[in-house]
């Protein structure tokens, strides 16, 4: 069934100097559409390693399409259908040859609700390693996810508890934690934040300050203060009207964060920035 | 504000659903004491430990309950693995935009709905006359399985959609196959509802008189029942002692009543416990 593993060289051993951008992901004409429907249209920009990237946007602009399309979950959808290409450190991510479960391995995944497994703290992070047989020493494992997700302090004392009675700050983490267990390359974030209060906004956002020295962070925010904040790129997404009435979103401007939020080089991104619409 | 018209409609209808309730429960009274005031008199060691026989005093119900028991643990095994493995094909793989799979939902439906009485005449035919498999312990759990079936299947396909996506979401970024996902979320997540209706589908089950009478289940055997031999059980054991004249004869099925109806109950109550135990709040 499964198709030889996607091969990679050289991932998490070398770190590129401060200042070169190393691209991690080349995307190019990106259309998906949902039965027949496009939901982005020629989509084309690179994502390089050690940034945070931003994807901004009003509603239905296919940013959550967009990040769903990095790491194939999309393919769950039925009737979902990805065209151009998405190469991955050169890679064809929709390649013949690529079997999706070696990609979910690298490219790690945060969601928009904290969902975490009705299991313990522990489990919750020890389910990756599990499933992927990286059980060597797998309670150090457990022990440096949690420490790089921030939540080692404030669990270490109760890890058979249940991971459901922990805050909504610590389920995201946890789910951070989660995903950091099984070394990923690359994390998506789904609106990480949009389901949490502030202070625990603040906690996601410091660490993914700290999470980028060794990882490659995409995530999708609808709140433009906090891509401002976190991220070195920002992608803006809008919607476009097709001929038939129909909408799309189309990638409108990709740039250094603080280009885009003040001196974006296109009227709508400059209408979104400044709330005009959106 | 003042004096305002009372409502008499709703006044009338609440008295309507009151009155519905109170039937149901007045003959459910009615006849558990009826039950109870005529079955207490057999109800003794001697009853369990004892075969039939033409004296109502010399009378027990041993080989009876026995091949109920056994019927059940068949049931059990039969009905879980196969029904489990039908829900988690219908909830999981299967497309349901592809007309063999839309075939197979209906027809569970439809299943469900069909009299017992039908599945004996099917089991008479395939079971003990098609696979030659006789008036056994076996066919009669066999039949049993295909009576109860569909409501398994239906109670795990509701437990296994009751796992929210967001589960399976995770365990898929994290790069879990189809397989894990199932095997080591959905369906833990899922067991207590599964339990719940298993033991619901096993207590209609053992319940069922029809089928078996259909298949021939005898009413007089005077030995313990084995696998490949020949039985009764409890409902056709009650079924024959009430068609029988002599009063003591009526009071020895008042008495298997009370055991079916023991039994029964602590199934049901066991599924009660076993939802309410581990109901869980996504």
């Amino acid at each position: 069934m499964s198709a030889p593993p996607i091969r990679i060289e050289g991932v998490a051993t070398e770190r590129p100097e401060p200042g070169t951008k190393d691209v991690v992901f080349d995307i190019n004409d990106l259309t998906v559409s949902y039965d027949g429907q496009p939901a982005i249209r020629g989509a084309r920009f690179e994502v390089y390693r050690n940034f945070v990237t931003a994807i901004i946007g009003p509603s239905g602009c296919g940013k959550s399409t967009f990040i769903r399309c990095l790491n194939r979950m999309n393919d769950l959808i039925r009737g979902a259908s990805v065209e151009g290409t998405i190469l991955y450190h050169g890679q064809d991510l929709y390649g013949r040859d690529v079997d999706p479960v070696e990609v979910r391995k690298r490219i790690g995944m945060v969601f928009q609700k904290p969902n975490p497994f009705p299991k313990s703290i522990y489990d919750n992070a020890a389910f990756g390693p599990r499933v992927l047989g990286m059980t060597d020493d797998l309670d150090g494992r457990v022990e440096r996810a949690l420490q790089q997700a921030a939540l080692w302090d404030e669990v270490k004392d109760r890890l058979k508890r249940s991971a459901l009675s922990l805050s909504g700050g610590q389920q995201q983490r946890l789910c951070i934690a989660r995903c950091l267990a099984v070394e990923p390359d690359v994390i998506l974030m789904d609106e990480p934040a949009s389901a949490l209060d502030p202070i625990a906004t603040t906690r996601i956002e410091d660490l993914m300050h700290e999470l980028k020295r060794d990882y490659t962070i995409v995530i999708v925010t609808h709140n433009m203060q906090q891509a401002a904040r976190v991220a070195d790129m920002t992608a803006f997404f809008s919607v476009d009207k097709l001929e038939d009435g129909a909408r799309t979103g189309v990638l409108v401007e990709y740039d250094a964060t603080p280009k885009i939020f003040t001196q974006p080089s296109d009227k709508r991104t400059e209408d979104y920035v400044t709330g005009r619409f959106g | 504000m003042r004096g305002g018209r009372r409502d008499v409609r709703g006044a009338i209808f609440r008295l309507a659903l009151l009155a519905s309730l109170g039937i149901a429960f007045v003959t459910l009274g009615a006849l558990l004491v009826d039950v109870a005031s005529k079955g207490f008199e057999f109800l003794d060691p001697f009853f369990f430990t004892h075969p039939p026989s033409t004296d109502p005093h010399q009378a027990g119900a041993r080989p009876a309950i026995l091949a109920t028991l056994y019927l059940g643990v068949l049931l059990l095994l039969f009905t879980v693995p196969v029904g489990v493995g039908t829900a988690i094909y219908l909830e999981e793989y299967a497309d349901k935009n592809r007309w063999y799979n839309r075939l197979l939902e209906v027809n569970i439906q439809n299943l469900a709905a069909v009299p017992s009485i039908v599945y004996g005449i099917l089991g008479l035919a395939f079971i003990v006359r098609g696979l030659g498999l006789g008036r056994v312990v076996l066919a009669g759990a066999l039949i049993l399985t295909l009576l109860v079936l569909p409501t398994v299947i239906i109670a795990a396909r509701e437990a296994i959609r009751a796992v929210p996506d967001s589960i399976r979401q995770a365990a898929f970024a994290l790069g879990a196959t189809r397989w894990q996902v199932i095997s080591r979320q959905v369906l833990p997540a899922a067991i207590p509802g599964i339990a719940t209706g298993s033991i619901l589908a096993l207590s209609r089950g053992i319940g069922e008189t029809a089928p078996l009478i259909m298949i021939g289940a005898l009413t007089y055997i005077a030995f313990d029942p084995t696998l490949l031999g020949p039985f009764s059980a409890l409902p056709v054991q009650i079924y024959n002692w009430t068609s029988q004249p002599q009063e003591d004869f009526l009071k020895l099925a008042a008495t298997g009543i009370i055991v079916l109806l023991g039994m029964l109950l602590t199934l049901n109550a066991l599924a009660i416990w076993l939802r309410n135990r581990y109901q869980r709040q996504w």
